[in-house]
């Protein structure tokens, strides 16, 4: 058996690092809930399994999202992860054909030059070998780019990256050292024995010409090895715990499961997962319009590692979901944020050497109603029976023209409802949650809910998203929910509202907490092209922007806000619509004051082009059938 | 020969300097962009406090710039002033170049367009109006709803796009809290049975006999005064408008209806004053306004030499500021043309 010292480090670190993996992954799942577990068994053996496959291939070795959305960066990323991969698969394959026996150990393959360095003079060993230099040659070329982020991240495309904790640089030079000392290596021994393809044979031979190559391998040989062990014992300390961590999300996530609002197993590894690549800081408006750079959710996450006090971090976000959108590996971002606003039971606490490998988090539970109420004094309410219950909201309330298009609306459809806060009703509590007080935002849950019930209506009709998450997510109701933008749309399809074509260039601007947190794209924008030419602007859907008048950042100022919402309001008028629609009265609030483009709702632009009298009107009748939501859960 | 000065801006401070400079020996040119004269005062009825009819004002403006020496070009806008060697040039919105020797931009101010604050449904709801609608009222003597009825509950909101920085303005107009209590007697005295409410954030007197008719206000014509910031209104069945506003001095949530609502609108720095403001290079504050090189002795100069200041373009001004902060600019501009020809 073929030996020496100098894979020592290597062995050590490499099988440190996969014990490490294993017994990380089997806390994790000890710590998953009971329904979790079961999922996670039975996406082992079904279709999952495959799911995860291709996307681990797709996304963590190719890394397709970012290569997407930014080539440099997404080049940076796949030439270092898959780059490598290819090596050490390649390696393998090369130490298992070529070299003295089959079925080596592990470090024979990464040193296979050292071991066989009269390997590939001639033939198919040249061919192999060449092969072997180009994918160090392919890792090199993303190494590059990544050595000129750290110095200057606009090269890769990039506006912003994320600074970096001690221990990450140490890991960070480590991991930038494994490749050009395997260069170095490789090109020194290829020298010393005339051998080594285009890469590692001109470049030993460049150096054989000045230096004395058969000395200087060895010692290259160790930096190689030395690199990599550190790496490896560094790696469950740093950002890089990503790379194992990555693949159990990604199961996971096929599996099932999903972060919903407790602090867990499944939120801890996507915390694990996150690579600190930067996406999350380059999309945020909070950073593109007031220069806020500190508070992305890379940050959220490395603090939440870290165990630091995020609680500052968390509450400065516009909740608006646009890094969730964008992150490569698919962290539930902005759920996991609304978990970290509420108060944690324990305290975490200084944490020993070994309890840095295996930390201990603090416990945030989902708080419960109990004991003494905050809202006990809200009065008893009587609804009367209605077939469709209309909340408007208290954004609404303030925003009026809203509230009159919809009554105007729905009384032109003949529906038959009952407006549940005409006299002004309790707020539905999502506020509430975005300040982290779940438990005073269940007792105006349950105080609605009552409401809700006693009407006994089967639809709930709403005009603010910001109610309409919180009624379809966190009341536990046997009713259909609805945006009025939905509704909107089925009386038209079901031909009870009949509107006539405004002539008007209408651009919209899909609400965040409509659009990302719930996934109603589609409705609003069919209504308006009933009404109106919709234009399209390059922020539709996912893209859109936030307003910037956010109930879920209370840390910016009023300036900040405005900031933000009038650079956004700049871009969405750029090719001058006749109408900036929107689907939420928070988002007409905050832009109206800022642009000279007229804003209104939805219900506004329908309730204009209402034909009052249809001589064969149908009037609305029976609960009409609606395509269920897209179900994106928090 | 005369000095020529072209004055941008034809309400009160304009008219002022036009009038001023005349009298001192300069050829004015008088620009308006709409197609008369007299600015904001024109729509007022009556000036606090001693409630002087508008029209007195006007006639002793419109008597002052009847003079030789002052031509006045009314539908005029500004598009741009340029500054070529010794004099300036103003280029106009029909196509006219003037050329002058001094220039005072005296553009005023807008009123704070009330449909900006939604929730108190201006625009939205029929009996919701704005301050400078009420005086309309008065001078046509019908103070009436929408549907032609006398309205015997009115409430009046103060700091209606002031001291807000929601929309974006954290100044107080000033004017608003008088001009509510001297359009609550005006409404006592022509309906006595009315009962009006003033819901006000802090009541600001500060000028001169203001405090006596707050008082007035109170002890004779029964006027209610509120402190609590209003937050919403709507609508129920008989088109009375319920207002929600907190009583901050008894620590209650107030729910009142009302047959009229009438909202105090702020003062703004004029959109027409921006556009020169960006042309010409002129420094505004952070509140927009322009904004002189010293607040205290030097609030009618610019940042560009012989170009000056006059009225509520810098600040919000009562009528009586107004007046003396423009004939303070016409000293100024006089210095600047002497200084220029020695």
């Amino acid at each position: 058996m073929q030996f020496d010292p100098f894979v020592i480090p290597f062995n050590i670190g490499l099988y440190f690092i996969l014990i490490y993996a294993v017994v990380r992954c089997v806390l994790w799942f000890r710590d998953l809930s009971r329904a979790d577990k079961l999922r996670l068994q039975r996406g082992f053996f079904g279709r999952p399994f495959a799911k995860s496959l291709k996307e681990i291939f797709m996304e963590s070795l190719i890394h397709r999202k970012i290569l997407k959305s930014n080539f440099r960066l997404g080049y940076m990323h796949m030439s270092l992860a898959f780059g490598w991969f290819l090596l050490i698969l390649f390696g393998t394959i090369e130490a298992d054909i070529f070299g003295t026996r089959h079925l080596n150990p592990p470090y024979k393959a990464i040193f296979f030059k050292f071991f066989n360095p009269e390997h590939g003079r001639n033939g198919i060993e040249a061919f192999y070998a060449f092969i072997m230099d180009f994918l160090l040659a392919f890792i090199l070329s993303g190494l590059l780019l990544a050595v000129i982020k750290r110095f200057s991240s606009r090269v890769v495309g990039m506006k912003k990256t994320t600074r970096l904790k001690t221990l990450d640089k140490v890991a960070l030079t480590s991991l930038w050292l494994i490749f050009p000392s395997r260069l170095l290596a490789e090109s020194f021994t290829s020298a010393a024995y005339d051998t080594g393809s285009f890469l590692t044979g001109s470049l030993g031979s460049v150096f054989a010409s000045f230096l004395p190559v058969n000395e200087l391998a060895y010692p290259f040989w160790w930096l190689y090895s030395i690199s990599l062990g550190t790496f490896f014992i560094l790696l469950p300390l740093t950002r890089y715990m990503h790379i194992p961590t990555e693949l159990f999300l990604i199961f996971a996530r096929n599996s099932g499961i999903r972060t919903g609002d407790h602090y867990g197993a499944f939120t801890e590894i996507q915390t694990y997962s996150c690579s600190s690549c930067g996406i999350c800081i380059d999309t945020c408006q909070l950073n593109l319009s007031t220069g806020i750079t500190d508070i992305q959710s890379a940050y959220l996450l490395k603090g939440i590692r870290n165990n630091e006090d995020v609680k500052d971090i968390a509450n400065n976000c516009l909740m608006c979901g646009r890094c969730d959108q964008n992150c490569p590996v698919g962290i539930e971002l902005t759920p996991i944020r609304m978990i970290m606003r509420r108060e944690p039971e324990t305290k975490s606490g200084d944490n020993g050497f070994f309890e840095k490998y295996f930390p201990s988090h603090v416990k945030i539970p989902v708080p419960k109603t109990n004991g003494s109420l905050v809202y006990g004094w809200l009065p008893a309410v009587k609804t009367t029976k209605a077939e469709v219950l209309y909340f408007a909201g208290c954004m609404t309330h303030l925003t009026p023209a809203i509230k009159k298009s919809m009554i105007k609306i729905l009384d032109a459809a003949g529906v038959n409802y009952n407006f549940m806060d005409e006299e002004g009703g309790v707020c539905c509590g999502r506020p509430l949650m975005l300040a982290g007080k779940y438990k005073q935002a269940r007792e105006l849950i349950n105080y609605n809910s009552k409401i809700i019930k006693q009407s006994g209506a089967n639809i709930l009709v709403t005009s603010c998203p910001i109610c309409y998450k919180v009624f379809r997510e966190s009341y536990y109701l046997n009713i259909d929910v609805y945006h009025h933008s939905q509704f909107i749309n089925s009386l038209i399809n079901e031909d009870v509202l009949r509107l006539r074509f405004l002539r008007k260039k209408i651009t919209y601007h899909s609400p965040c907490e409509l659009g990302r947190r719930s996934g109603v794209y589609a409705e609003p924008k069919e209504v308006l092209k009933h009404v109106g030419r919709l234009q399209l602007t390059r922020h539709e859907d996912e893209n859109a922007y936030c307003c910037g008048g956010s109930l879920g950042n209370m840390h910016i100022s009023y300036a900040q806000k405005k900031k933000i919402a009038s650079d956004a309001a700049k871009d969405l008028t750029r090719n001058n619509p006749d109408i900036l629609a929107t689907a939420c009265p928070l988002c007409k609030k905050t832009f109206s004051p800022v642009t000279e483009t007229p804003v209104a709702d939805i219900a506004e632009i329908v309730a204009e082009a209402i034909i009052l009298s249809h001589p064969d009107k149908k009037n609305y009748s029976k609960v009409i059938s609606l395509k269920e939501p897209v179900d994106i859960s928090e | 020969m005369k000095n020529k000065v072209i004055v941008i801006g034809g309400g009160t401070a304009g008219m002022e300097v036009a009038g001023q400079l005349a009298k001192h020996d300069c050829t004015v040119t008088l620009l308006e962009r709409s197609a008369e004269t007299g600015g904001h005062v024109r729509d007022w009825y009556h000036l606090f406090p001693d409630r002087k009819d508008s029209r007195e004002v006007i006639n002793y403006l419109e008597n002052l710039i009847r003079h030789k020496s002052i031509s006045l070009f009314t539908d005029t806008d500004v598009n741009d002033i340029v500054r070529e060697n010794d004099f300036f040039v103003v280029r106009t919105s029909d196509g006219k170049e003037l050329q002058a020797d001094a220039i005072v931009v005296s553009t005023g101010f807008d009123l704070f367009r009330s449909e900006r604050k939604e929730e108190y449904g201006y625009g939205i709801y029929d009996n919701v109006i704005s301050s400078a609608d009420l005086e309309k009222m008065f001078r046509n003597d019908e103070i009436k709803l929408q549907n032609g009825n006398i309205p015997s509950k009115i409430g009046m909101v103060h700091c209606v796009g002031s001291r807000d920085e929601k929309v974006g303005n954290v100044y107080c107009s000033k004017l608003c809290c008088v001009t509510a209590v001297k359009q609550a007697i005006e409404i006592v005295k022509r309906i006595p049975e009315a009962k009006v409410f003033c819901f006000y954030m802090d009541i600001r007197m500060g000028g001169a006999l203001y405090e006596e008719l707050y008082k007035e206000a109170q002890q004779d014509y029964g006027v209610n005064f509120i402190r609590g910031k209003v937050s919403e209104v709507s609508q129920d069945i008989d088109n009375k408008l319920i207002t929600k506003v907190e009583d901050t001095l008894t620590g209650r949530p107030l729910k009142i209806g009302l047959d009229m609502l009438v909202l105090m609108a702020g003062m703004e720095m004029a959109e027409s004053g921006q556009k020169i403001a960006l042309s010409a290079e002129l420094d505004t504050g952070e509140n927009r306004f322009f904004k002189a090189t010293d607040l205290h002795y030097g609030s009618n100069k610019s940042n560009k030499n012989g170009i000056f200041y006059a009225g509520t373009c810098t600040a919000p001004m009562n009528i009586t500021e107004t007046i003396s902060h423009a004939r303070a600019a016409v000293i100024d501009v006089i210095d600047y043309l002497n200084d220029r020809s020695n």
